[in-house]
């Protein structure tokens, strides 16, 4: 059962960093969906028969990472008619290399970590450091508001990942961290209302071309 | 049972605010909330509770050291809030109102929270909740404070988040079962997985620091404080900032208990100092009066860490301070307000003469400025007389040196701003503005209450309070 969760943990800490390497929005936020979905199935090949608990959480994770906030982030991108190409600064070659850094001392930090034993052979801890890392890059080192969003999603997956150690001990902690997906739809929402406001205050005229014969 | 109250009276009068459907009449809310309150909360500080009503979340001798002062800050903003609606008339306060009401109620959760999660849920919410009060100007710059506020204060949620996690494994390594209530956690004590306790530790303090506003995570802080309204600002600086202080003394408890208690301290006397460091030479480089508020609570929660990191004397003035903090930052930023609705601008380069346009907003500006720079007998002066004072008799004479230095450095950045925009000759726009703008009666009688209050603490600290920070020591510390 650690097989397949470290399988699962391996393709999400691969898709970290296809994520420091995509230079287009949409493709960003489809890796942000797709590390969502594979995080929700986590909870149910943790062995064990998973609970109505457990179940709860994987089911509302895969909904709300997986399909809803990517939704709203596409939206988003449309309503703001904003430019599909990211503008780093810090460049795809170097977040690509402080990535691949990242990853290697999460693992050996993990490896120093003091672990409970049926959490040795398991990936979770190395993991969720080399998202929360990946997060914080994206989050520095992109300048546009949805991938800043982006490298937001992917931190709190990798808390989400955290979390995971201690689902069956603390399961309030873990669902209260969903919260932190409604941070996210707030913050998308602000997106899209600002730029309605500033479309329609300015009376950009360009803007204003949906209503025509 | 009544404690809960705490927390109900203001989420259901946010809700019932926020299907009201008059705009004229629906601010009245906020006072009825805030006065209901604030009876609770002070008939509380004098009349506690015997025990805790829950395990999970309870009237406790922190919560008691504490949320009375954020309830009277409340009040003071809720009566000036409404002659503030009033003025903003053209706009719909809906949303303003119930998040308001909803800040309040959920500061009442987090200062009673006493389990990690609960504590991390009603901060998360607090942040939420806030945002359409930063954004209530509508400007493209109060957007971009706002979008900073949720981006900063984001990551730093999600990272006291993991940290929560980190504490919650620190316990399961050490043999606990997976109670998270502080009580349980500090029972468990050396018991605590040691290396998992030094990460949550880190991980918490840059979280709940980021709240607070310490440096170097006090980004936000500025541009939030520069674009809200005067009631914003003084909600975030006196009760926000409180709610994330005592969330922080909470988890230096466990951690003390865990047996690093020595590095806890030294992290937070480090991360005190350098906030009243960066605060000090701010000020003495802003032009914008409402910038500069921002800079000057940095600076306070530098004082509370730094009091914090002395042990029980210190933490002691720290809660002290808390009451101070919260009364004279309510005065300075509901008078602030007034000054920047009357002069339409906001720095030194475009306002001036103050002391002619609004007299008496002007004249309590600047005794707030003598409040908040510690010049007796406001009660700011005593609580860091006695911080100066542990520091010194506790070995830490380097520390207060570097301290008095950036208090003075502090003074001269925030006398310098302040005196600029009093004296000098009215701008054109300004006298303008001044016509439009009256003094009236209910703006002034919040910040005046607030300052009275605070020479109050000073010069007669009422016996109730002193015995209520005691005990709050007392639960912090288990060798005072």
């Amino acid at each position: 059962m650690t097989g397949h969760l470290n399988v699962l943990i391996g393709l999400a800490m691969g898709l970290n960093l296809v994520a420091l390497g995509s230079s287009r929005l949409p493709s960003l936020i489809r890796l942000a969906a797709m590390q969502g979905v594979v995080l929700g199935i986590m909870p149910l090949v943790m062995g064990h028969a998973p609970g109505a608990m457990v179940m709860l959480v994987a089911v509302a994770t895969v909904a709300i990472k997986g399909f809803v906030i990517p939704w709203l982030l596409r939206r988003a991108m449309r309503a703001a008619n904003i430019d599909r190409d990211l503008f780093p600064l810090i460049g795809f070659l170097q977040s690509l290399l402080l990535g691949a850094a990242g990853m290697i001392g999460a693992v050996v930090l993990a490896r120093w970590l003091p672990l409970l034993p049926e959490h040795h052979e398991s990936l979770l801890v190395a993991g969720a450091l080399a998202s929360v890392f990946t997060g914080l890059l994206l989050l520095i080192g992109r300048s546009k508001a949805i991938s800043q969003v982006c490298g937001y999603l992917i931190l709190e997956n990798g808390i989400y990942l955290f979390g995971l150690l201690l689902i069956r001990s603390t399961p309030l902690l873990v669902e209260g961290g969903i919260l932190l997906d409604l941070t996210v739809a707030v913050f998308v929402t602000g997106i899209i209302v600002d730029r309605i406001q500033r479309a329609f205050d300015s009376l950009d005229t360009r803007k204003l071309t949906v209503l025509r014969e | 049972m009544i404690e809960s109250l705490l927390i109900l009276v203001p989420m259901l009068a946010a809700a019932a605010a926020a299907v009201w459907p008059d705009n004229r009449t629906r601010q009245w809310f906020l006072p009825a909330a805030g006065l209901a309150h604030a009876v609770l909360a002070v008939g509380l500080l004098v009349h506690p509770p015997a025990a805790p009503m829950h395990a999970w979340i309870g009237f406790d001798p922190l919560a008691r050291a504490m949320l009375p002062a954020v309830s009277l800050l409340f009040l003071g903003c809720a009566a000036y809030g409404v002659p503030y609606l009033r003025l903003r008339a053209e706009r719909s306060n809906r949303m303003f109102v119930a998040g308001f009401l909803a800040a309040l109620g959920l500061m009442s959760a987090a200062h009673m929270a006493r389990h990690l999660g609960v504590l991390w849920i009603a901060t998360e919410a607090l942040t939420l909740a806030s945002v359409p009060l930063l954004h209530f100007n509508n400007t493209p710059r109060a957007f971009e404070a706002t979008w900073k506020y949720l981006l900063v204060g984001g990551t730093g949620i999600a990272l006291s988040l993991l940290g929560s996690f980190c504490l919650g494994y620190a316990s399961l390594h050490g043999g606990g079962a997976g109670d998270l209530t502080f009580a349980a956690l500090m029972g468990q004590g050396g018991g605590l997985s040691r290396p998992w306790v030094l990460i949550a530790w880190v991980l918490l303090l840059v979280g709940y620091g980021t709240k607070m506003g310490l440096a170097p995570m006090h980004t936000w802080k500025p541009d939030a404080y520069g674009e809200a309204p005067g009631i914003v600002g003084a909600m975030l600086a006196g009760g926000v900032t409180t709610v994330a202080f005592t969330a922080v003394l909470r988890v230096r408890a466990v951690v003390d208990a865990a047996g690093a208690g020595v590095v806890a301290n030294r992290t937070l006397l480090a991360i005190g100092l350098f906030s009243t460091l960066v605060a000090a030479l701010f000020l003495l480089s802003t032009r914008d009066f409402k910038r500069m508020l921002a800079y000057s609570s940095v600076e306070h929660m530098g004082i509370l860490s730094l009091g914090t990191a002395l042990g029980g004397a210190g933490m002691w003035a720290a809660f002290f301070h808390v009451w101070n903090n919260s009364m004279t930052k309510g005065a300075l930023f509901l008078s602030a307000g007034n000054i920047r609705r009357a002069a339409g601008a906001r720095t030194i380069d475009d306002v001036g003469g103050m002391s002619v346009i609004t007299p008496r907003s002007a004249a309590l500006f600047v005794a707030g400025l003598f409040a908040v720079t510690a010049c007796p007998p406001f009660g700011p002066f005593f609580s860091e007389l006695l911080i100066v004072k542990t520091a010194f008799g506790t070995g830490h004479g380097g520390a207060a040196g570097l301290f008095l230095v950036c208090l003075l450095l502090a003074f001269f950045g925030l006398t310098r701003v302040v005196f600029a925009i009093v004296h000098g000759r009215p701008r054109h726009a300004a006298r303008a503005g001044g016509r439009r703008f009256k003094e009236t009666v209910d703006v002034l009688v919040p910040p005046l209450a607030m300052l009275i209050f605070a020479l109050w603490l000073g010069v007669a600290t009422p016996d109730v309070l002193r015995e209520a920070w005691s005990a709050a020591v007392r639960q912090l510390c288990a060798t005072p």
